[in-house]
């Protein structure tokens, strides 16, 4: 009963909603040319890259923060117990793995360069890294974490500490990230460099923290 | 440090992720020089708006909206941002003194206390849509990892419906801001207050609705207030305090905003609906903290009740007395309920157990905390010279003067069912302690604090002046 | 002649609702994390199919989608470690009858 008042309420909405959209006119505001206007004092030729690290930086700022939190919480409910030993997977998967590892680590330098001018950047050079280190967990390779030394907490926060450190810089000449054209590329680079640092092993944490616990049940 | 609205979101990022580095347990001392210098930053921002009476903007990045962030502080961001930081102060000194060394629990509260402050006080200052979303992630994770950091099966079950509920309430208001930019091009909240009119697109209506809903699940107003008991009620007392006293407020406040900006001319057709819900709350989270067996059950669920005079509000604007008695209760509401909590937290290490029926003997044994529930449930109920009376006083002259009589008996009789949950408690107290009954040593840090809070609850009213003129500074 | 910019919002829409059905209806926590995630995909997909339904390329909501999905990461994360460890504890994948607060 309650499953069928669910499912006809939520097709409802689609219908009702599609209905709205479609009778909906042009967007009053546009900002597309707003943002190839300042294109050029951006620090990025990629418009956006230039929205989430400059128009728009103090988001990705806040949502670094989320992830740290999403650490921090792992961290506090993971049973506290010593590294469990690691399983060794078959030697070919493990010589496949160290085969591969070089290369994604080369992809990922590579997808953060070219987020300054293509698709690309912090984020998805971040996510290689910890794809890397997921692989590299499975096949026996990395042992799964448990609670970090401070060699470890500082590089999840490098990223975030030298992203607040020039958003606070900034602010003593101007508004919070306010970035001087001339500096602006160099200082984004930074900035994205640290967050694939961070990122990396952060995204690569939420994995290798939780494999601590077996499998209940 | 020209400007005391960003360091107040800077602040706090700075020290918690400290307090990280320094490792697990470590920077207590460091979480309270900043709440401290916190306090510190928002008193000169209150006096500053009050002085100019102008809301005051600070573009991110040097770029206006549309194409940045604009961050704006009026009255009402002042004010939310003072009762923020006069909470978690004393709330922090008692945490410190309440999670003994080598407790689990407490290992990660100050890293995770941290993001939850600069969230609460970005997204008091935000005036973008979009990152208003990323704010209310950013303290809906953060109050989520603190609810399950103990790590019980209760508190693991009450974690995942709080996050269940907190993400679906974030993703409703998330496709809301998708519908909105999609039918203007900007998430700009100034901008959407200027461009949105009653004629408005059916769509803008459809995104009205999901944000109030949203925001009514994340501020647990009935009936999506199921998940706050078992979370509230079942975290460490100082992270009750902080869920109970502040993190629903900030939902609460972004409805607010929401209602005073971008949907000033959709939503007064929803204030009957949300009127209804509060009246509803009122009732029913009374009812339960009437029965309610344990302690902070009763607590949690008189926050359900509470919260829901916040709501009764709505159909009384446009008058800018209902935004004072709305803010006014936010302030008594949150200090009380800090107290609450605190002294509940006292209770609950001298008796051992989390019960009403164990409190008996705590009038001769804990009388300074015992005092402190007084005085929050003097707040709570509504007494003179409270910042609740205030409230409430207020509340009812303006329904008389609107003529909405129903509202006035819900305040009154909701004034009513609140005496007799902490007259309970008080009663229990003062039967004679049974001679087995156990005993521990409390500090007496946790005691002081409690009586700070509550008595602040009170004393708030005699400066509800100041409080009403800084609400009056609207952006 | 419908723009694919449209259609995406249409089908992202449909995603969204059936998503919110999905984590209402739900009781196996697994489940109801992925159907949280397709409620997330879905308003990802409405935000940016809405915004270029005259097929011009919006770098600005763009954007905000990376922004949306790191934290809808974190989210999924945070949700898989609690799901764990009550699993670990109770040996179920489920939420236990909430108790009479």
């Amino acid at each position: 009963m309650k499953r069928l008042g669910v499912i006809l309420l939520a097709l409802s909405f689609v219908v009702l909603t599609a209905g709205a959209m479609l009778e909906l006119g042009p967007a009053a505001v546009d900002l597309r040319t707003l943002v190839t206007t300042h294109l050029a004092e951006s620090g990025t030729r990629h418009p956006v890259t230039a929205v989430l690290l400059n128009y728009r930086g103090y988001d990705t700022l806040l949502e670094v923060a989320v992830l740290l939190i999403a650490l921090l919480a792992i961290l506090a409910v993971a049973e506290r117990t010593d590294t469990p030993p690691t399983r060794a997977a078959h030697p070919l998967l493990q010589t496949l793995a160290r085969v591969a590892t070089p290369a994604m680590i080369v992809v990922a330098i590579y997808l953060l360069w070219a987020g300054a001018h293509r698709p690309g950047g912090a984020f998805q050079a971040a996510a290689v890294l910890a794809a890397t280190a997921v692989l590299m967990h499975l096949v026996g390779l990395l042992p799964g974490w448990s609670t970090p030394a401070l060699r470890l907490r500082l590089a999840f926060a490098v990223g975030f500490i030298v992203f607040l450190a020039i958003a606070a810089a900034l602010l003593m000449q101007g508004a919070l990230l306010q970035y001087p054209p001339s500096a602006a590329g160099w200082l984004i680079l930074t900035i994205e460099a640290g967050l694939t640092v961070s990122l990396g092993l952060i995204l690569a944490g939420l994995f290798l923290f939780l494999s601590r616990d077996e499998d209940g049940g | 440090m020209s400007d005391p609205l960003i360091w107040l979101i800077l602040l706090p990022l700075f020290w918690t992720t400290l307090a990280f580095l320094f490792g697990p347990a470590r920077g207590a001392w460091l979480a309270i020089t900043g709440a401290a210098a916190q306090l510190a930053l928002a008193v000169a921002l209150a006096l500053k708006v009050g002085a100019d009476r102008t809301a005051h903007h600070h573009p991110v990045g040097g770029w206006d909206a549309p194409l940045g962030i604009d961050l704006t502080a009026d009255g009402l961001s002042a004010a939310l941002l003072l009762l923020t930081q006069c909470v978690a102060l004393p709330l922090f000194i008692y945490a410190h003194r309440y999670f003994r060394a080598g407790d689990p629990t407490g290992r990660y509260f100050w890293p995770l206390a941290g993001f939850l402050l600069a969230g609460m006080n970005a997204l008091f200052a935000s005036a973008d849509l979009f990152n208003l979303y990323v704010t209310l992630e950013l303290v809906g994770l953060a109050a989520v990892g603190l609810v399950a950091a103990e790590g019980g099966t209760r508190q693991l079950a009450a974690a995942l419906r709080y996050l269940f509920a907190t993400l679906v309430g974030s993703g409703l208001y998330l496709l809301g801001v998708a519908l909105l930019y999609g039918a203007y091009g900007t998430v700009s909240s100034a901008m959407l207050t200027a461009l949105v009119s009653d004629a408005a697109p059916r769509l803008v209506w459809i995104a009205a609705a999901l944000m109030v809903v949203g925001l009514m699940v994340k501020t647990a107003l009935f009936p999506f207030h199921f998940w706050l008991p078992p979370a509230h009620g079942g975290a460490p007392a100082p992270v009750s305090a902080l869920l109970s006293a502040l993190v629903v407020k900030a939902s609460f406040y972004l409805l607010l905003r929401l209602w005073l900006g971008p949907f000033a001319a959709l939503l007064p057709s929803f204030a009957g609906f949300i009127a209804t819900c509060g009246a509803m709350a009122i009732f029913w989270g009374s009812w339960r903290a009437i029965r309610a067996e344990r302690i902070k059950a009763l607590i949690a669920w008189s926050t359900v009740a509470q919260l829901g005079y916040l709501f009764l509000i709505f159909p009384l604007f446009t008058a800018p007395a209902a935004l004072a008695a709305g803010l006014t209760q936010v302030f008594a509401h949150g200090l009380a309920k800090a107290g609450f909590f605190a002294a509940a937290g006292v209770f609950i290490k001298t008796t051992g157990q989390d019960t009403v029926a164990g409190l008996a003997g705590a009038a001769s044994r804990r009388p300074l905390t015992l005092f402190a529930w007084g005085l929050s449930g003097m707040t709570l109920m509504g007494l003179p010279p409270s910042a609740g009376f205030l409230a409430k006083w207020q509340l009812i002259e303006l329904a008389l003067d609107r003529g909405l009589w129903p509202i006035v008996y819900v305040v009154l009789a909701g004034g009513l069912m609140t005496a007799v949950y902490v007259f309970r408690v008080l009663r229990q107290a003062f039967l004679p302690a049974t001679a087995t009954a156990p005993h521990h040593k409390v500090p007496r840090t946790l005691e002081w604090m409690a009586f700070v809070l509550s008595a602040a609850s009170v004393l708030i009213g005699l400066r509800a002046i100041e409080l009403v003129a800084l609400a009056g500074v609207i952006a | 002649m419908m723009s694919s910019g449209l259609l995406y919002a249409l089908v992202g829409l449909a995603l969204f609702a059936f998503g919110l059905a999905g984590v209402v209806l739900i009781g196996h926590l697994l489940r109801r994390i992925l159907a949280f995630n397709l409620m997330g995909s879905g308003a990802f997909l409405v935000l940016v199919g809405l915004a270029q339904r005259n097929d011009l390329p919006d770098p600005l909501p763009q954007a905000m989608v990376l922004t949306g999905i790191v934290v809808s990461v974190a989210a999924t994360a945070l949700a898989l470690a609690l799901v764990r460890r009550l699993q670990a504890l109770t040996g179920k994948p489920e939420l236990p009858e909430a108790e009479d607060e």
